[in-house]
């Protein structure tokens, strides 16, 4: 049975499309059928991110309005052969899209894929709207910071109207040193904040930037956590039952301190 | 490491996440409780619905709004009563 899954967050830059490429990129290792889609017309960077970039020929709104069939646009990984990127329209807006050609779509990529990942702009207009339309699952990338919280609850709020309700949180780039010292929101503060399940937590790594500058998502360095914590949601959301990595005082942070003497 | 030590003899002393979370929660009561003037209109016709029922009301002057105050909200009508229904019951 294939899924449709949105990422979404509110809050602009808290790592929703990093988010998508790096599920993405998990989903195909373990062999599924995978199908990334940029909703993020007029600001499109999930190309970038896969390094898929200079293989774009067609777009998401030359299938929605008819121009070419979708088999047309997708974008083959270069790696991974049953990963595939449908990308936006760098030129047109977000109006240039609606709800039902999405669903339509959706519909139609059902067919042929396990999961179809929807990459969703930021901010709750029309774009937000036309890209959870299609979604059975929702998944709202936050970070440790206030302003990423609150605007998560608005999201989670605005997912329940739309009668979404399969809602599941990640939090990212939670900086272990500062959530030990007292100085930053973990993910078990974000949890009883926003009362949604989570099924992720990513810590901060510089390993994220380097591979973003490559184009390779950090989900498949072996040497990252966050590529870690990433392969960890790609197990739960495939159904497995994962622990959680601990930023606390007792766990994996301090026994690595202990091994390399912090 | 002074700093560490001075922070757990000062209980009054919050740690910033604690500040953070403590603002969150304030703010998260007044987000979810704001809704729509639309809403807020339909609501305000099922109230004089369910209350025409056992009481005459006066429409004009009646108020219902939501309360803020520093952690919790709270719904507030202010329903002006003409008189009572004596048949009320039957209508229902």
């Amino acid at each position: 049975m294939s899924e449709v899954i949105v990422i979404t967050s509110g809050k602009g830059g808290v790592g929703k499309t990093t988010t998508t490429a790096n599920l993405g990129v998990g989903l195909a290792e373990r062999g599924k059928k995978v199908v990334l889609i940029d909703t993020d017309t007029g600001l499109r960077n999930l190309d970038l991110l896969l390094g898929l970039e200079n293989r774009i020929m067609y777009d998401l709104i030359d299938v929605t309005d008819g121009s070419v069939p979708y088999k047309k646009a997708l974008v083959r990984h270069k790696k991974y052969d049953t990963l595939f990127l449908l990308p936006t329209s760098q030129v047109k807006d977000k109006m240039s899209v609606n709800e039902e050609q999405l669903i339509a779509l959706c519909n139609e990529l059902r067919k042929d894929f396990d999961y179809i990942l929807i990459d969703c702009p930021a901010g709750i207009e029309q774009g937000f709207k036309t890209a959870i339309a299609a979604a059975d699952r929702a998944i709202v990338v936050t970070m440790p910071e206030i302003s990423a919280v609150r605007d998560a609850d608005k999201i989670i709020g605005e997912l329940g109207r739309a009668d979404k309700e399969e809602i599941e949180l990640i939090v990212n780039r939670i900086r272990p040193q500062m959530v030990r010292k007292g100085d930053m929101l973990d993910m078990n503060d974000i949890d009883e904040i926003l009362s949604i399940k989570c099924i992720g937590q990513i810590p901060d790594d510089e390993l994220v930037v380097t591979s973003t500058n490559r184009g390779e998502p950090v989900i498949t360095n072996h040497n990252s956590v966050a590529g870690q914590a990433y392969r960890n949601i790609v197990g739960r959301i495939s159904g497995e039952e994962i622990p959680f990595m601990k930023f606390s005082e007792d766990g994996f942070w301090v026994n690595l301190r202990r091994v390399f003497g912090w | 490491m002074l700093e560490s030590i001075m922070k757990m003899f000062d209980k009054t002393n919050k740690s910033s996440k604690e500040v953070a979370r403590d603002r969150l929660k304030v703010v998260l009561i007044h987000d979810r409780a704001n809704i729509s003037p639309e809403i807020m209109k339909l609501l305000k016709d099922d109230i004089i619905k369910v209350i025409s029922n056992y009481m005459e009301i006066n429409k004009q002057d009646m108020e219902i709004t939501l309360a803020n105050d520093e952690t919790s909200v709270a719904l507030v009508a202010n329903i002006p009563v003409n008189r009572m229904k004596h048949n009320y019951g039957i209508l229902r």
